[in-house]
């Protein structure tokens, strides 16, 4: 593990510095399901902060209100000193601008080539000489390892290759705050250990804060600084990668070893298993 | 109870599609200035719905020309009018079948296309991405194809009323042995440039408002399935005709 | 970038494709077709009653378009139309004992007015008057004729196909057939 590398961060001591982002009571529903009951987050700042935990708890969501695409029914979402659900538009996208988000489906405009995809928020926002630009673009296609791979079409790409596309257009612009929405998904080994080492360049030399959502514990461990664990729509645990990874609450021991038993449920909310099949009366 | 209540919710339904298409109109608008920013992809666009249909729009103007000219010439002959075969026939596609035909295939060719593109936008997060970046998918996405369609509408209608002309010409003078003299003199001393000609080029700019305004509308509410996907095209094809066709009768109502 | 390009110059062919067309329609098809000859000259004729004859009807000779009618006023003290025929340049050599008439073309079609050529040594020039004019025939006086048998159009002019030799000046007769 090189999580050595890394500062070692104590969590009581994150919250109190000035962070990037800090959400108070938290709480959202979705079509009268509830996503989250009280969640308390602060993400500090030139850090990388992972979330983490079961499929379906929510993890995408808590971005999608970070970046103000979706207004929480209540509690606040301060993002470097703005409250996202009451900006307004222009303001948000100023936010935005200074805000790389990588998809979790990769999302890349299918009419424009990689090159134009990772070239598209350079186009849009920057007057950029077309020689310049095309630098930029390339260096970052070189950062993902597709720089041969400029001119092919996304319908011409792998899962894995799309993922890197979308992950260079999300740093093309040397952001603030880059949010990774399972960056290593459908990567292969070599790549992942790659990407891995992006990120942390990326965050160790232009200071930029991340947040990382992923599933994969090993990686997660060598790159990030501290981790929250996101279960039943509130703060399962957060700390310091090791410390969590010795799994010492119910929640992470279950969480990372894989069990199925335990506080964190694996089945999505059902009426009973032997009802739904019409054994109930079998079984009185 | 339910065949009690469904003719209500279907009413109110469809009303609440109307409201929600009148207020997305005025979105577009009000991000048409930001989409000047974006006049190249305004440029594509016109070369999307109007140059890419040119190819129907000039084949159907060349037959219903002709079949206008079989049609009328066999008509007015029995009046031993064929001398006005022209004039009948510049007139009925100037006012009506020029605007209204292409409007039909506008709908069905470039009205499908725009619905189905957006809509899968929406499906594979692309407007959400966009919006990501900073970037008003109204005013890169929607408004270019919006004014994309008026712009194209009015010129394929002049196509197809050219072409149409063409047909009748060939089948009436080429063919059956009308006059060339009489075909065009009948119709230059009766056809109006702006009580015909340009009342059809009004038409037109309405119905390719409406047309694009549709299928857009169309395209960025569609449930991100391929399922919704499918019926946004297919409403979009179906309401474009009945929109258009009803705004017909109104603008020919006041225009007359 | 040469995507880019293609999408241009075919967006551009299209726009001038569509303005080629409207352009087409607009002065070779309409009326502004009629406006384009643009040397002609002007000669008068007076009519009792021109039915439905419009502005920029053609005139024709042997069914040859010759021109067209570039104004129709109501004279004021003697109460009949006159009419100014704009004939084409090319046609200066139309004898000046012309006789005009405003002919229907078919059963319900336009009215035109035609000219019936003479025999004169002379031609007209720009502001000759016609002097042997033969006005339009109203469907109705035809109708009303057969049935009363002549009574109720007062004119006995029974040759049809001979003007009305004073254009209507001395009397308020109309030539009927
Ligand atoms: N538009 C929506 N309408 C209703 N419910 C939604 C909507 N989007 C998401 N949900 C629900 O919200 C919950 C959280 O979804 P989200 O995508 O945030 O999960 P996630 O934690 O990112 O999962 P994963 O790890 O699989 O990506 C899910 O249970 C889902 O059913
Ligand atoms: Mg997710």
């Amino acid at each position: 593990m090189s999580a050595s590398a890394n500062p070692r961060v104590s969590h009581d001591d994150v919250t109190v510095r000035d962070p990037l982002i800090r959400i108070r009571g938290l709480r959202t529903a979705l079509n009268g399901k509830t996503i989250f009951e009280g969640v308390d987050l602060d993400i500090p700042r030139g850090r990388i902060t992972a979330i983490m935990g079961p499929s379906g708890t929510g993890k995408t969501t808590l971005m999608r209100h970070i970046t103000g695409q979706l207004a929480p029914d209540a509690g606040e979402i301060v993002v470097d000193g703005a409250n996202v659900a009451r900006i307004g538009r222009d303001a948000l996208f100023g936010l935005r601008e200074k805000i790389g988000y990588l998809f979790q489906n990769s999302a890349l405009l299918t009419d424009y080539s990689v090159f134009e995809n990772v070239a598209f928020p350079l186009r849009q926002h920057l007057k950029l000489p077309e020689e310049l630009l095309r630098n930029i673009v390339l260096t970052k296609l070189q950062a993902v390892g597709l720089r041969g791979a400029a001119n092919l079409m996304p319908s011409e790409l792998s899962g894995g290759m799309m993922r890197r596309v979308a992950l260079a257009r999300a740093i093309v612009r040397d952001p603030m705050l880059i949010i990774y929405d399972e960056p290593f998904v459908g990567l292969d080994p070599i790549a992942l250990n790659q990407i891995l080492k992006l990120i942390r360049t990326l965050n160790q030399t232009l200071g930029i804060t991340s947040i990382l959502v992923a599933h994969e514990l090993a990686a997660v461990r060598r790159i990030a600084d501290s981790i929250y664990l996101l279960a039943g729509g509130k703060i399962a645990a957060h700390g310091a990668p090791d410390e969590l990874a010795r799994g010492e609450t119910p929640w992470t021991r279950q969480f990372f070893s894989g069990e199925a038993d335990g506080p964190v449920p694996f089945h999505y909310p059902a009426p009973d298993y032997a009802v739904q099949l019409g054994l109930a009366g079998a079984a009185p | 109870m339910s065949i009690v209540r469904k003719p209500p919710s279907r009413l109110a339904d469809s009303l609440a599609q109307i409201g929600a298409c009148g207020i997305f109109l005025f979105r577009i608008l009000g991000a048409v200035p930001l989409s000047l920013r974006y006049l190249r992809e305004t440029v594509r666009q016109v070369y999307f719905v109007g140059a890419m249909s040119l190819v129907i729009i000039m084949t159907c103007g060349l037959f219903v020309g002709m079949v206008l000219g079989l049609q009328l010439y066999h008509t007015l002959s029995i009046f031993g009018g064929t001398a006005a075969l022209g004039t009948v026939v510049a007139l009925s596609l100037y006012r009506e079948l020029g605007p209204v035909v292409t409007a039909l295939l506008f709908a069905g060719r470039a009205g499908t296309s725009i619905t189905a593109e957006i809509g899968l936008m929406r499906a594979t997060d692309q407007l959400d991405a966009m919006e990501m970046m900073a970037v008003d998918p109204l005013a890169y996405v929607v408004a270019p194809r919006f004014l994309a369609g008026i712009i194209a509408m009015p010129l394929l209608a002049c196509v197809f009323n050219a072409l149409g002309i063409l047909g009748a010409h060939l089948v009436g003078v080429v063919w059956l042995g009308l006059d060339n003299g009489t075909f065009w003199s009948n119709m230059t001393s009766s056809v109006d440039v702006w009580s015909d000609v340009m009342t059809g080029v009004w038409k037109s700019l309405a119905f390719g408002a409406v047309c694009t305004l549709i299928a857009t509308f169309q395209g960025y509410t569609t449930p991100p399935t391929s399922e919704g996907v499918a019926y946004a095209t297919t409403r979009t094809v179906v309401f474009s005709s009945i929109a258009t066709l009803a705004i017909d009768f109104v603008m020919t109502a006041f225009l007359m | 970038m040469a995507q880019r390009q293609s999408f241009q110059i075919g967006t551009g062919l299209f726009i001038l494709l569509g303005f080629a067309a409207l352009g087409y329609l607009a002065t070779q098809t309409t009326s502004l077709a009629n406006y384009r000859q643009g040397d002609s000259y002007a000669i008068k004729a007076r009519f009792t009653n021109i039915g439905q004859l419009k502005l920029r009807a053609p005139v024709k000779i042997a069914g040859v378009r010759v021109g067209s009618v570039g104004s129709i006023v109501l004279e004021p003290d003697k109460l009949d139309a006159l009419v100014t025929l704009s004939i084409d340049k090319r046609y200066d050599k139309i004898p000046d004992d012309s006789a005009a008439a405003v002919f229907t073309s078919g059963l319900l079609g336009d009215q035109y007015v035609a000219l019936q050529p003479g025999g004169s040594p002379d031609n007209f020039k720009n502001g000759d008057e016609i002097v042997l004019t033969q006005s339009s025939m109203q469907l109705e006086e035809l109708i009303g004729k057969y049935l009363v048998g002549g009574d109720a159009g007062k004119t006995g002019d029974k040759a049809g196909a001979k003007p009305d030799a004073q254009s209507g000046e001395k009397s308020g007769k109309q030539p009927t057939e």
